[in-house]
């Protein structure tokens, strides 16, 4: 026998341990799993997906809501010289547990079972459903959570169907105002304490907490305080069920409505990523969408409302003329670049300089390249936006593109020549300006004499503004929802945006009419007709884009550059997820 | 074995022609008219015909006492016992309906208003009634009891604009329909 024994082949707890896994049997069938991995997880891996709502892969594991419940199974504690057996597969016999464990808290072990269904399990599930269900409201056709409830997709999936509760429901405060942006329902929240958590441990102000026991547990903010951080409606994101909405998205469109277009926020250099979601050709809300390397599953308030700015009647929405009376006139977008480009060929290459925008995309920025050198001059700038940082998810630099716009322009100081191109106007030396996606009023210290001035002056922008009102041509743009295009953060990621609706009026995409724009300058080479196009342009005359596409960037992009910068938040989160405090 | 092979029918020298059949349509025909002349015409009297056989004089006379209590005419909106309106903006109608009839702008119910606590109604509600096919899912799927067909059939407008059935409108046509399940009373 002994010799059979060590003839046979290696057992699978010796081959997994050997690269830091254990066995683990789901519903049946063996994987291997890492050491150290909640049962939740391993699941997941297996593809049976557990129930869940306190549990969150980025917060602390508290296991109160119960609804994870699986049943485990260890293999027989071994007698004092009781030698352990392995059936034909190798692996010990599991002991069922009567009791069922939580998946979420709890980490595997070699040899372990766990079951996903059977009559325990199901058992378990329906009785948690059923306490939820006791005190929760019938508000589901006012409730903005319903389509995305996880408390209405779980009673589908795994409860009665049908209430016995006899007594009155427990009466809670309802439509609470606890911030500028959320509204909170105490009737409808279920206790997971999600919310509480991730105030406490990501936003790091502590302002949310239960109150009273039992059935009177009421989720409330802190005595004189208010829920105003800049990262609050990430708890609404968080919140299963809907305790939690936003003021700002409330009662305005119910989510089946909803089309969800993938991108990146445009409102600082770490270009979080987002969720668009729309319908027809409106923007209802932005939420955020999970990439570990740049915003992990957060995204700040600030950025998250900032798509209103654009959705207001200063909106362009037609090419404008500047006729001899002064008065600004509607002409068909052909028309407008013809007399855009026509105008600089007054002018001597030195008297003509360019004002771009470090929130303009790659493929616009190497357009504009190609415009500044079809121009002759080499006068141009981009506006700095330098503020502090938040140190989290709000980068200091406030334009979303600076990396990727000092690797196309091939300048480390794009923004250096700026006073120059002031003082030229000033002094008169400039007589031609083109702008692009700036208002140089407000934003870059020009005056509104300096504006006036000019001999030629051609904008292109989104919105109406006092540096438009001085143009000669002004052309209207699509915001950053209305446009594809790719931009590098940071961190030195190149990220793609996607178009979730159209542009407005007779506004096209920049890159379309910065394309016309050249076209009409330089008319011996061939211009780009698509925007894959323009990004192979980028790939040939620029290395960090070789190799690249606009499909093969994907949704949650690829690192192009190292910049050395990095991102606040996900340090924070990478030093917890050593330290095993949340699964990451 | 799923393929049937049908042979095809042999048709008679009177089949070819057409014409003889022709001919027996006509005598069907010809039959009632001559039995409708006797006042023999079956129906006549249950479908309220005027003067000779079964035709209805529409619209001096109606057919609204016949008809069945499933009969299903224009959607309406309702308010319950207290006037309130019962529709709260779910937008379940506007994405059951088939033919996209349904547009609704959801609002807030500001803070001193009296029903305060249902926290949401209809901003807008227009039903377009070119398109609504009276399928009657819009009453089907509407949690609140909020939406009827009515028996009102009879839609008429002189443009587009007239058959869109806006708000005041939808609930002029519905008006008050009491005993109806109340979850928003005092309980609540």
């Amino acid at each position: 026998m002994s010799e059979t024994a060590t003839a046979s082949p290696p057992l699978p707890k010796d081959l997994a341990a050997e690269k830091g896994l254990v066995n683990v049997q789901i519903d049946g069938t063996w994987i291997q799993v890492p050491k150290g991995t909640r049962m939740i997880e391993a699941c997941k891996m297996a593809e049976k997906l557990v129930p869940h709502y306190c549990y969150h892969p980025k917060l602390s594991s508290p296991g109160n809501c119960r609804m994870c419940l699986v049943q485990m199974g260890m293999p027989p504690r071994l007698g004092p010289g009781q030698d352990p057996e392995f059936n034909e597969e190798g692996y010990q016999e599991i002991g069922w547990m009567p009791r069922p464990v939580i998946a979420c808290a709890n980490t595997v072990a070699e040899n372990m079972g766990i079951r996903t269904t059977g009559e325990l399990v199901e058992k378990c599930r329906e009785g948690v459903m059923e306490f939820l269900l006791i005190n929760h409201p019938l508000d589901c056709p006012i409730c903005d959570q319903a389509g995305e409830c996880r408390l209405q997709e779980f009673s589908v999936e795994h409860g009665r169907g049908g209430s016995r509760f006899q007594e009155n429901k427990v009466k809670k405060p309802k439509n609470v105002d606890i911030g500028p942006r959320i509204r909170l329902d105490d009737e409808r929240c279920i206790m997971c304490s999600r919310c509480i958590r991730f105030m406490d441990e990501v936003a790091e102000e502590p302002v949310l907490g239960f109150t009273d026991r039992g059935t009177h547990t009421t989720l409330t903010v802190h005595p004189g305080r208010k829920l105003e951080s800049n990262y609050g409606l990430n708890t609404v994101d968080i919140c299963p069920v809907g305790a939690l909405t936003s003021n700002d998205f409330r009662f305005q469109m119910r989510v089946w409505f909803l089309k969800e277009t993938p991108s990146i926020d445009v409102n600082c250099g770490t270009g979080c990523n987002i969720t668009v979601w729309t319908r027809g050709n409106e923007i209802y809300r932005i939420t955020p969408r999970e990439n570990n390397d740049v915003n992990s599953a957060w995204l700040p308030d600030s950025h998250r409302l900032a798509y209103h700015a654009f959705q207001n009647e200063r909106r362009l929405t037609q090419a404008l003329l500047l006729n001899e009376n002064d008065e600004h006139r509607a002409v068909p977008m052909p028309t407008a670049i013809e007399k855009a480009a026509g105008g600089f060929t007054n002018f001597q290459p030195e008297e003509i300089a360019v004002i771009a925008s470090a929130r303009m995309t790659n493929e616009e920025l190497i357009l504009t390249k190609k415009i500044i050198k079809a121009l002759g001059t080499d006068r141009y700038a981009l506006v700095a936006r330098f503020e502090e940082s938040d140190g989290k998810l709000v980068s200091a630099d406030r334009n979303p593109n600076t990396t990727g716009a000092k690797l196309v322009l091939g300048n480390e100081d794009p923004f250096s020549q700026m006073d120059a191109i002031r003082e030229g106007v000033t002094s008169g030396e400039i007589k031609a300006l083109l702008v692009l996606g700036e208002d140089i009023v407000d934003d870059a210290g020009f005056s509104n004499d300096e504006v006036e001035k000019l001999k030629h002056l051609v904008v292109l922008h989104l919105l109406s503004n006092a540096t438009a009102g001085h143009a000669d041509v002004v052309l209207p743009a699509a915001s950053f929802a209305e446009k594809r295009g790719s931009m590098i953060n940071v961190a030195g990621r190149l990220q793609r945006l996607n178009r979730a609706i159209l542009p407005p009026g007779d506004a096209l995409p920049d890159w379309e009419i910065l394309a016309g724009l050249l076209a009409a300058l330089d008319t011996e080479s061939a211009q780009p007709n698509r925007i894959e196009d323009v990004f192979q342009m980028l790939a040939t005359e620029i290395d960090e884009f070789k190799g690249h596409t606009l499909t093969s960037v994907g949704e949650l992009g690829v690192p192009v550059l190292e910049t050395g910068v990095t991102i606040p938040l996900l340090e924070r989160e990478k030093e917890r997820i050593k330290n095993r405090e949340i699964v990451g | 074995m799923s393929v049937v092979k049908l042979k095809r029918p042999e048709l008679s020298v009177s089949d070819k022609l057409t014409l003889p059949a022709l001919f027996k349509g006509f005598l069907v025909t010809l039959g009632h008219a001559f039995r409708s002349l006797k006042g023999k015409s079956r129906g006549a009297e249950s479908l309220n015909g005027s003067g000779l056989g079964v035709t209805m004089q529409y619209p001096e006379q109606k057919w609204d006492e016949q008809m069945p209590d499933y009969y299903r005419g224009v959607p309406a909106l309702v308010t319950d016992e207290q006037d309130r309106e019962r529709c709260v903006s779910c937008q379940l109608c506007e994405f059951i309906c088939p033919p996209k009839a349904i547009k609704i702008v959801p609002g807030e119910i500001p803070n001193e208003d009296p029903w305060a606590k249902v926290e949401k109604r209809p901003k807008e509600f227009d039903i377009d009634m070119i398109r609504c096919i009276y399928c009657g899912m819009c009453e089907e799927v509407c949690p609140e009891q909020a939406i009827f067909l009515r028996k009102d059939y009879a839609v008429t407008g002189t443009s587009r604009e007239q058959m869109v059935h806006d708000k005041d409108k939808l609930y002029e046509i519905g008006g008050k329909r009491v005993g109806l399940v109340n979850k928003w009373n005092e309980l609540k």
